[in-house]
């Protein structure tokens, strides 16, 4: 290629990808820290319902400081709202360290591998892989359900484009996009002996990092994650338990029978519901749950999930000190 | 049918003895028709394929059949086709996240499994169906297949 006509991105933009390193995937930050031994938080951006790149920022915004990564949700609950890849390109523009989020619903797998090298061109270096949630469950529900692969299917297909540097159809790529894959584990959903074989054919699949759903049952947990270090899964993959906000004891009945694989045990919402004021308490069941997780052998890091709460998120994860004064990047810092 | 699929299920492992004694003979029975007659008869043998197997197990036909894998329970009737399951949706009784009524298709497959002799073939990874097969008979496309190449797939890509 004529060397004037080469791209380079300007060394200062902290947009621009780590050096490569190989004994890691991808050229992004969550894996860095996650490898460096680091215990991780991520938290997850709603994609704004708009045209409006300002809006994702200042939505980005309020994770300063507070977290390693951000998952950018791919039409969650069956929602329409702006894409996760624009809203991935955008982040990663300014140097933040966004997840890819990836819902089969939605789309084939032709789609779904043009998605992959397109986001990886944008310098977006973490994917997650989700089947994603029936249309039924969402504003439009008279939509086309896709669902041409499954979560497992698509880390494998992942895989085989990263490491391979084809197409499933065995079409050879130019560059290979290099991504830090993941996917998700619910440990709480029957039959539960089945979990941790689902966590396994996961990691065997491709997953090299986990986030899981919602985490209120601690004893649940734990048992799953003896059985991931039993099987030296945990050896394989980084585990970031899911923690939560409840606003109240009603929003957290109204999860539990309304959102699917949404398990709250009783005592956590009794809690709730003598609290004084329910929304400090349901921070301050997640501030105790975060450091609970830090202790289980196996675990990695958190997954804070805090829809429409997203503003006390860095106070939470100050509160637990789950970081360990660590600070991690955010621009401007 | 419903009930009759989850009967299988729940009978899985007689069921994998019966598939086991007959799929072989089921197979050689069509190499041997396919020798004789050529491609003719496959139509009638697609419609039986899809009668037998259809009240048994639901089936829907996908052409990828993997029902020994499965606890003999035929994952097309998830909701969203998963291969791979179950989804993190599964609701506390056992039920399916998107049809209430239903029993959540991989609970039946996963318990359905645990009572055959292979009962880890379920943890086998199984890549989404190639489309081009839907409507298309399983049974002929594993007849022409060796047996033998299948048998050392399924060997090289258990992962205990
Ligand atoms: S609950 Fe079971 S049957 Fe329903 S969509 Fe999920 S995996 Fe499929």
């Amino acid at each position: 290629m004529n060397a004037e006509l080469e791209f380079h991105p300007p060394v200062d933009n902290p947009g621009s990808p780590l050096p490569e390193n190989d004994s890691h995937v991808s050229q992004g930050r969550f894996e860095q820290v996650l490898r460096a031994g680091h215990f991780a938080v991520t938290s997850e951006i709603a994609p704004p319902d708009s045209a409006d790149a300002d809006q994702v920022y200042q939505r980005a915004q309020l994770f300063d400081g507070a977290c390693d990564a951000i998952n950018a949700t791919d039409g969650s609950g069956a929602n329409c709202h702006m894409s996760s890849v624009a809203v991935c390109a955008l982040l990663s523009h300014v140097g933040y360290s966004p997840i890819l989020q990836i819902s089969c619903r939605d789309k084939n797998r032709i789609a779904i591998q043009g998605d992959v090298l397109g986001a990886a061109a944008m310098g977006v270096c973490n994917v997650l892989a989700l089947t994603g949630d029936d249309v039924s469950a969402g504003d439009h529900p008279e939509a086309k359900p896709v669902f041409d692969l499954d979560s497992i299917s698509l880390l494998s297909t992942i895989r085989i484009m990263r490491d391979e540097s084809r197409f499933l159809s065995g079409r050879k790529l130019d560059k290979a996009p290099k991504v830090f894959a993941g996917s998700t584990i619910n440990p709480f959903v029957p039959p539960i002996e089945n979990r941790v074989r689902q966590l396994q054919k996961k990691i065997n699949a491709g997953a090299e990092f986990i986030q899981t759903q919602y985490c209120f049952d601690m004893p649940a947990l734990k048992s799953m994650m003896q059985q991931a270090v039993d099987l030296g899964l945990t050896e394989r993959a980084f585990i970031l338990a899911g923690v939560g906000t409840l606003a109240s004891a009603n929003t957290a009945r109204w999860l539990r029978t309304n959102v699917p694989g949404v398990h709250i045990p009783d005592h956590i919402i009794e809690r709730l519901e003598g609290a004084k004021n329910q929304k400090a308490e349901g921070q301050k069941i997640c501030v105790e749950l975060m450091q609970e997780c830090k202790q289980i052998e196996g675990i990695s890091g958190v997954h804070v999930m805090a829809y429409r709460q997203e503003k006390y998120v860095a106070e939470i994860v100050k509160e637990s000190g789950v970081l360990d004064g660590r600070k991690p990047w955010a621009p401007g810092y | 049918m419903y009930s009759l699929r989850r009967f299988a299920s729940r009978h899985s492992r007689a069921y994998e003895t019966v598939y086991n004694a007959s799929s072989p003979i089921i197979l050689s029975t069509l190499r041997v028709i396919n020798k004789l007659v050529g491609e003719r008869l496959n139509t009638p043998i697609t419609w039986l394929e899809a009668k037998v197997k259809g009240v048994l197990f639901d089936c829907k036909m996908c052409g990828n059949c993997v029902l020994s894998s499965t606890g003999m329970t035929c994952p097309m009737n998830c909701p969203k086709t998963i291969r791979n399951g179950p989804c993190g949706g599964v609701r506390e009784n056992g039920n399916c996240e998107v049809n209430a009524d239903m029993k959540c298709v991989w609970v039946d497959a996963w318990d359905g499994a645990q009572k055959m002799q292979h009962s880890r073939e379920i943890e086998l990874i199984q890549f989404a169906p190639n489309q081009q097969h839907q409507g298309s008979s399983a049974w002929i496309r594993l007849s022409k297949e060796s047996a033998n190449i299948k048998l050392q797939d399924i060997e090289l890509e258990v992962k205990p």
